[in-house]
């Protein structure tokens, strides 16, 4: 089964290539024969000369980006990108998401259909279709919502899953706001998920648990990379019995996204640390678990500043519906949960009582929301860690402001005519707020 | 990779910049009614960058006439200005913008300028266009500047995608105080280029910061401070950090105040190359409501000249040139004054949000 991957605009392709980095460094290490193996074949292919070649697209609208990914991956030594599986044009999409989907999306939608239909073709069986943009430029976010509409339409079975980095809330792009309210409303009709990393968080995660000084856009990207290849490299499901799943986005999608009115997924990971910390830590399986049960419930996305106050009101925790109303202290809801472990002793960690704890506050709705996956390879330098992808309410919140930043500029008509004169119009706009409130009134009413 | 085709609209003759250029053509089509400048510029320092295929000249000018200009040259020129364009155009292999610089005061740059802008506006439609509009001093010796002005602001509110206005008298403000600084001899020699700052060495990046903010640094006659900020775009040249960007903007924030819709509204962008000749720089672009003054103040000058009747035969005897242009042109300035004084008005209360039934 292996992974197609998409990396469109500047954000997108360096933190595809960040991705890479990672899954190909982590299949290195000792006592993982099997693993990597599994792993090559979701994320590479080999060259005749026996080179690993990722499998993914490199697409954005201004060529610097694209060329500096695909020599920093030749440098690399272990893998590289495909030598014709990229296009980019000179201009950019100038932070302008209607220049983007209108005009740089229909005008090449041929090649980059044709780049994408060679790599997929070049897979023994598709796991899916894995994009990752930014939301608040004008390439990654209009040109990427186009792709994903273009690829829906050909592949109508396949899974499409989306990584979207969401702006700092006190942005570089001025209208990043509205690039993202159209971003967001498109996919939401086209994705089977998306997975949102917010720049702020990954931001304070480097801050304040990696302890770097000067935090370069590249820190960010190793958080994020670290984030998605925990999710995404192989690991035991409950349906892969004792192998490697084979159908791993598939089974992403069956745990998490339970409801298509609900796709919006949240992730944490624990721990994170610099690698002169990790040298001297030692971890055990409950204590991260009662941490990461914690993160989830106060909807902290660190394992720093976490409200341990906030707990889960016990009527709600014995499924009795009741306890809507005599919520203490608001906790996050969600409506299902995915918890990856990886490392040491996996197998003999008592996760069973421990993961039905995370799991009870997730049964509302009676739906089967809680699901873990495990794999006995350390991942990534870090002995033992667990990641949760989580289906909750926890981005609300920022979703909220991004829609009440860009409705604020709406209603005084600031920066419209710049999207209009592209084709999109004002009844455009309307409908993707109208979805948008749709979607944060659906997660506000769980 | 980013191009563009500069129209140069008259008398404005570049600054020289040192040192032999050779083999390189500027990407430029030159225009003017009367041979002079453009004689000038082909025998001066920059000669080599031009060359006599990107002029287009007549040999009256247009007797600081918008509407010999915009009319009378324009229908003359048309087709050959069209060419010219064209054929710069075609040596670009990515053209993003289409830069025209012009003075409002006089008949050519304004008349014609404006007209050559529609002209882009018609051939070139995706392509953008901004323009450098050079306005006269209240003092200046041409009678009609007031007219020429109001004239050419009409188009460029229609046809412009973004004006970058300049007011000669804040340039002979800025030279009298460098003149003074120098013969006073002040170490810290501080070259301000409109909302435009050039600083001089020494680490001062605080204070240029500061200075791109004060009113003494506008390359317009305002005070950008006690107006409000629609957006700001800052670009920073030289050995310059992003933080020390960020802490800049941090720190002068709460001095400055932004429209309620856009907050955030900064665009910034760094580059390690400073301009030659200087260690750092900073280049302020604002979109702010303190150009209601300077517009309202040329719409006294234009309503004195107007309620007269004063010159006004000289304008109807051109053909094409109607009456009711003036009217219009009034009107759409005092359109664009009431557009920023509006802004400023106290806020009405936020519009609500869509709701949902649930
Ligand atoms: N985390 C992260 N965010 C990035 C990166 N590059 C850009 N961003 C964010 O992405 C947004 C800007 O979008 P870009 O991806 O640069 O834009 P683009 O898709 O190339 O589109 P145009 O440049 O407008 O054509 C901002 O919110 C940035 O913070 C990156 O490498 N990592
Ligand atoms: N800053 C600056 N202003 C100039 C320059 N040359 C002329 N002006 C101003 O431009 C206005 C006069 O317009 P000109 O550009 O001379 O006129 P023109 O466009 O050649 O039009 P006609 O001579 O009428 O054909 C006055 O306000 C002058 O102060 C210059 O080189 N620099
Ligand atoms: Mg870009
Ligand atoms: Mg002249």
């Amino acid at each position: 089964m292996s992974i197609v991957s998409l990396q469109v605009g500047q954000c997108g392709n360096q933190i595809g290539h960040e991705l890479f980095n990672a899954i190909s460094g982590d299949c290195n290490g000792p006592n993982r024969k099997t693993y990597s193996e599994c792993s090559n074949e979701r994320f590479f292919h080999e060259s005749p000369t026996g080179e690993l070649v990722a499998r993914s697209v490199l697409v954005d609208m201004e060529p610097k980006v694209v060329a500096q990914t695909i020599s920093k991956a030749c440098k690399s030594g272990r893998w590289r990108y495909g030598d014709e599986a990229y296009f980019s044009q000179k201009q950019g999409s100038g932070n302008n998401w209607a220049n983007g989907f209108c005009v740089h999306g229909p005008r090449h939608k041929e090649v980059v259909e044709e780049l994408v239909r060679r790599e997929i073709e070049r897979c023994d069986r598709l796991a899916g279709i894995f994009t990752m943009m930014s939301v608040a430029g004008g390439t990654g976010s209009g040109v990427g919502t186009y792709i994903t509409q273009c690829l829906r339409d050909m592949y109508p079975q396949s899974f499409i899953f989306n990584q979207l980095t969401w702006p700092y809330g006190a942005g570089e792009v001025i209208v990043q706001n509205y690039n993202s309210v159209l971003t967001l409303s498109h996919l939401y009709q086209l994705s089977d998920a998306i997975l949102v990393h917010e720049n702020d968080t990954v931001h304070k995660i480097c801050s304040r648990l990696m302890n770097i000084k000067h935090i370069s856009i590249n820190d960010v990207n190793k958080v994020i990379a670290h984030q998605l290849g925990s999710v995404l490299q192989p690991a035991y499901t409950a349906d892969s019995s004792g192998y490697y799943s084979r159908n791993p986005i598939g089974e992403l999608l069956s745990s998490v996204v339970c409801h298509p009115e609900y796709k919006l997924l949240s992730l944490c990971n624990i721990p994170h640390m610099s690698s002169t910390s990790l040298a001297y830590s030692t971890f055990n399986w409950p204590g991260l678990l009662k941490h990461l049960r914690q993160m989830l419930i106060a909807s902290a996305r660190m394992e720093e500043g976490i409200d341990w106050t906030v707990s889960v009101p016990s009527a709600v925790t014995s499924g009795g519906e009741s306890g809507t109303n005599s919520r203490q202290k608001c906790f996050n809801v969600s409506i299902a949960n995915l918890l990856i472990l990886r490392g040491k002793d996996v197998s003999t960690a008592q996760t069973g009582k421990l993961l039905s704890n995370i799991c009870l506050e997730a049964i509302l709705k009676n739906v089967n929301s809680f699901s873990a996956w495990n794999s006995p390879v350390p991942f990534n330098g870090y002995q033992k860690s667990a990641t949760l992808v989580s289906n909750s309410q926890s981005l609300l919140k920022p979703l909220d402001n991004i829609v009440r930043k860009a409705w604020d500029m709406f209603a005084s008509r600031a920066y419209l005519h710049q999207y209009t004169k592209f084709g999109i119009s004002e009844e455009d706009f309307l409908d993707s707020f109208t979805a948008l409130e749709q979607i944060i009134s659906s997660y506000t009413h769980l | 990779m980013t191009q563009s085709v500069v129209v140069q609209g008259e008398d404005m003759e570049p600054n020289c910049i040192g040192g032999r250029i050779t083999g390189l053509k500027a990407r430029a089509v030159l225009v003017d009614m009367e041979e002079g400048v453009l004689a000038e510029i082909l025998q001066g320092p920059l000669r080599q960058l031009f060359s006599s295929t990107q002029l287009i000249s007549d040999v009256s000018g247009s007797g600081n006439n918008w509407a010999v200009g915009h009319h009378t040259y324009g229908s003359v020129y048309r087709e050959q200005i069209v060419d010219q364009v064209r054929r710069a155009a075609e040596h670009c292999d990515c053209l993003q913008c289409f830069f025209l610089i012009h003075s409002m005061g006089g008949g050519t740059g304004s008349g014609l300028g404006t007209f050559v802008l529609k002209l882009l506006e018609e051939e070139f439609p995706e392509v953008c266009r901004i323009v450098t509009s050079v306005y006269p001093t209240a003092e200046d010796d041409v009678i009609t500047s007031p007219y020429n002005c109001v004239l050419a602001m009409k188009e460029l509110t229609e046809h412009a995608d973004c004006v970058l206005p300049v007011d000669n008298q804040s340039l002979v403000d800025i030279v009298g105080k460098i003149q003074h600084m120098s013969h006073t001899g002040k170490p810290s020699c501080v070259i301000k280029k409109n909302s435009t700052i050039i600083s001089g060495q020494g680490g001062w990046l605080d204070q240029m910061f500061s200075d791109a903010f004060s009113k003494e640094h506008q390359l317009i006659r305002a005070d950008p401070k006690h107006n409000l900020y629609l957006a700001c775009a800052l670009m920073l040249r030289g050995n310059v950090q992003l933080s020390d960007l960020r802490r800049n903007i941090d720190r002068l924030k709460p001095t400055l105040p932004f429209v309620q819709w856009n907050q955030e509204g900064w665009k910034t962008s760094l580059c390690s190359v400073p301009p030659v000749g200087h260690t750092h720089s900073l280049l302020a672009l604002a979109n702010n409501t303190c150009v209601q003054f300077a517009f309202g103040q040329l719409r006294e000058r234009f309503v004195k000249l107007y309620r007269r009747k004063a010159h006004l035969h000289h304008y109807l005897a051109v053909d094409g040139m109607e009456s009711a242009g003036f009217s219009e042109a009034l009107s759409c300035l005092s359109d664009l004054i009431q557009d920023y004084t509006h802004l400023e008005c106290p806020l009405m209360p936020n519009a609500p949000r869509l709701s949902i039934a649930t």
